[in-house]
C-alpha cells in the first residue's frame, strides 16, 4: 500500500514537471528544461546508488557517533550557503558560485557529501530557483558526486605523497570545483551538442567556464585550506572522529 | 588591533565594489545565464520557468534573506555545538 502510494506520488510529480510552461527563466547550475527527459532520467540514475549508500551511511555511522549528525547539519548548512552564493568575478565580468562539496568530502566523507549537497540543491530548487526539479539529478552528479569524489581523493592522495595537509585541503577545494563544472559541461555536450562533434561541443563548453571558474576554484581552494586549518587548531580530535 | 582590520578590510571591498560597478559596464550575469544559458538558447532547449517561480518584484529578496537566515541560524547552532566556547569547553 505504501509502495502504491509512493509510486503515484513519484508519477504524479514527473508528470507535472514534464508539463511546465516554456517560458525562460535564470538560475545556478542547470536550470529546468534544458535537458531532454531521456538525459534528464540517466542522470537521475547515475545520482541514485549514491544517495542510496550515503542515506545508508548516514544511519550506520550515526548509531555510534552521536557527534555525526550536527557536524552533518553544519557541513549541510555550510554547502547550502557556499553553493546559492554568487560571486562577482572582475575578470569575467560575470557570477558564479563555489561548490563547498569539497570542504564537505574531506570533514564527512564523500557518500555523506552526497546527501546533504541532494538535500541543499532540492532547497534551491523549490525555492530559490536555482537548478531545477528535473535536473537534480544532474545537478546531483556533477556537484554531489564528481565534486566530493574528487576533493575526497585529491586530498587524501595529495596529503599522503606530500605529507602536508594543506596541500591537500587546497587541491580538494580547487579540483571539486573544477571537476563540478567540468561535469556540467560534459553534461551538456551530451544532451545538446546536436550534428557538432561531442568533444568539440564539450571543449567549447568549458572553455566557456575557465574565465570565472579558475579564480573561483583558487577561491574555494583557499577557503578549504581555512576551514581545515580552523577545525585543527579548534578541535583536532573532530577530524579523527569524521575520518572516513 | 581586529576591529581596525575588519573595518579597513569592509572599506577596500566596498570601495572595490563602487569602483567596479560605477564604471564596469560588464552586466554581472551568472554562469548559468552567460554559459549554460547561451548554450541552451543555442540548441532549443531554453530554460523554463521553475516549479516555483520566484521572479516577481521584491520576492527573491525576501526568499534569499529567508534562506540566509535559515541556513545561517542551522550552521550556527550545529556550529556551537561542535566549537563550544572556550571557557565552557
Amino acid at each position: 500500500m505504501k509502495i502504491r502510494r509512493r509510486s503515484i506520488t513519484v508519477i504524479i510529480v514527473f508528470t507535472s514537471l514534464l508539463v511546465l510552461p516554456d517560458v525562460p527563466a535564470f538560475a545556478m547550475h542547470i536550470s529546468e528544461g534544458i535537458l531532454p527527459v531521456r538525459w534528464a532520467i540517466l542522470w537521475f540514475a547515475v545520482s541514485a546508488p549514491f544517495l542510496f549508500l550515503g542515506l545508508r551511511e548516514v544511519r550506520l555511522r550515526g548509531q555510534n557517533n552521536a557527534q555525526l549528525k550536527p557536524m552533518i547539519g553544519l557541513v549541510g548548512a555550510a554547502v547550502f550557503i557556499i553553493s546559492c552564493m554568487p560571486i562577482p568575478v572582475p575578470a569575467a565580468g560575470s557570477c558564479s558560485h563555489p561548490c563547498g562539496t569539497g570542504i564537505a568530502a574531506i570533514f564527512i566523507g564523500p557518500l555523506l557529501t552526497v546527501v546533504v549537497t541532494s538535500v541543499a540543491l532540492v532547497l534551491q530548487a523549490l525555492f530559490l530557483a536555482h537548478g531545477g526539479l528535473t535536473t537534480l539529478g544532474a545537478n546531483v552528479a556533477s556537484m554531489g558526486v564528481a565534486g566530493a569524489f574528487t576533493g575526497y581523493l585529491s586530498f587524501i592522495l595529495a596529503r599522503r605523497l606530500t605529507g602536508r595537509w594543506w596541500i591537500g585541503a587546497f587541491l580538494a577545494g580547487l579540483l571539486s570545483d573544477w571537476a563540478t563544472y567540468s561535469v556540467t559541461s560534459f553534461q551538456l555536450a551530451t544532451a545538446l551538442h546536436g550534428n557538432a562533434p561531442l568533444g568539440k561541443f564539450f571543449l567549447t563548453v568549458l572553455i566557456a567556464f575557465v574565465p570565472t571558474q579558475v579564480p573561483l576554484g583558487i577561491v574555494e581552494g583557499f577557503l578549504c585550506v581555512g576551514a581545515y586549518k580552523f577545525i585543527l587548531t579548534r578541535r583536532p580530535e573532530l577530524l579523527k572522529i569524521f575520518a572516513v | 588591533m581586529k576591529i581596525a582590520l575588519a573595518g579597513g578590510l569592509i572599506f577596500l571591498l566596498a570601495l572595490g565594489l563602487y569602483i567596479g560597478l560605477r564604471f564596469s559596464e560588464c552586466k554581472w550575469a551568472g554562469v548559468d545565464e552567460s554559459v549554460v544559458g547561451k548554450f541552451a538558447i543555442e540548441a532549443n532547449r531554453p530554460p523554463q520557468e521553475p516549479l516555483i517561480n520566484i521572479e516577481r518584484g521584491d520576492l527573491p529578496l525576501l526568499l534569499f534573506l529567508l534562506a540566509g537566515a535559515a541556513g545561517g541560524f542551522t550552521a550556527g547552532y550545529h556550529f556551537r555545538g561542535l566549537f563550544p566556547p572556550k571557557d565552557k569547553g
